[in-house]
């Protein structure tokens, strides 16, 4: 597995996990109090927050799996890891642009709830929300293409 | 997702007769993964114009002779 579709699995991986855990924390305040009264600024940053940082560590982690198995097999790890190739390229080209229409797409969901003057939770959720998608449908992409070719 | 290429090649045969290089031996030359000599020669990738010259002169021959594009019909 080229180390690229490796680092998009971890894409992949965060970006659902972390989401899936702001949403289930915010919605489930949605019981006890009011869009307009929930507190979703702390979570949301430490859901980005998040995705970062457990990105970085799959990032390292991914790198020095990488390296063991390279060296296992008498390869040296830098041609497994810094080996980024025109394949490579094209592929996180055609993955970023999916995912950019769906970024837009979603901006013109959180363009109408701000017309429609929804409360700023929802508004940021939405917005939150499209990035998320946006990733993940990039990154299914891109997983398809290693896969199936183009 | 478009449909896989229709560029056909014999790299692999011409690993082969170049004393069974391995698709790893083949990918440092080319500066590729091994992943991407895989999907070449399974015919789920059309390498650009500039690889494909790597990759003939690799085997030191002429681009046809690793390549070729079918009519259709």
């Amino acid at each position: 597995m080229p180390f690229e579709e490796k680092m998009t699995w971890v894409s992949v991986v965060v970006t659902v996990l972390v989401p899936v855990w702001y949403f289930l924390t915010v919605l489930g305040r949605l019981q006890s109090t009011t869009a307009a009264e929930i507190a979703w600024q702390r979570p949301m940053i430490t859901a980005i927050v998040a995705t970062v940082v457990l990105s970085i560590i799959g990032a390292i982690v991914m790198a020095i799996g990488t390296s063991v198995s390279a060296e296992i097999r008498g390869r040296k790890p830098a041609d497994d890891i810094d080996r980024k190739d025109e394949r490579d390229k094209t592929i996180g080209r055609r993955g970023d642009l999916i995912g950019y229409y769906v970024a837009s797409a979603g901006m013109v969901g959180v363009l109408v709830l701000t017309m429609l003057e929804y409360e700023y939770f929802w508004i940021a959720s939405a917005l939150y929300l499209s990035f998320v998608v946006a990733t993940v449908v990039s990154s299914v992409v891109k997983l398809v293409a290693y896969h199936r070719g183009f | 997702m478009g449909k896989p290429t229709r560029v056909t090649n014999c790299i692999r045969a011409l690993r082969f007769a170049a004393g069974e290089m391995t698709q790893a031996d083949l990918a440092d030359k080319v500066g590729v993964t091994r992943q991407t000599i895989i999907a070449i020669e399974q015919g789920r990738y059309s390498p650009t114009l500039e690889m494909a010259f790597q990759i003939a002169r690799v085997f030191r021959v002429p681009l046809d002779d690793v390549f070729d594009y079918p009519k259709e019909g």
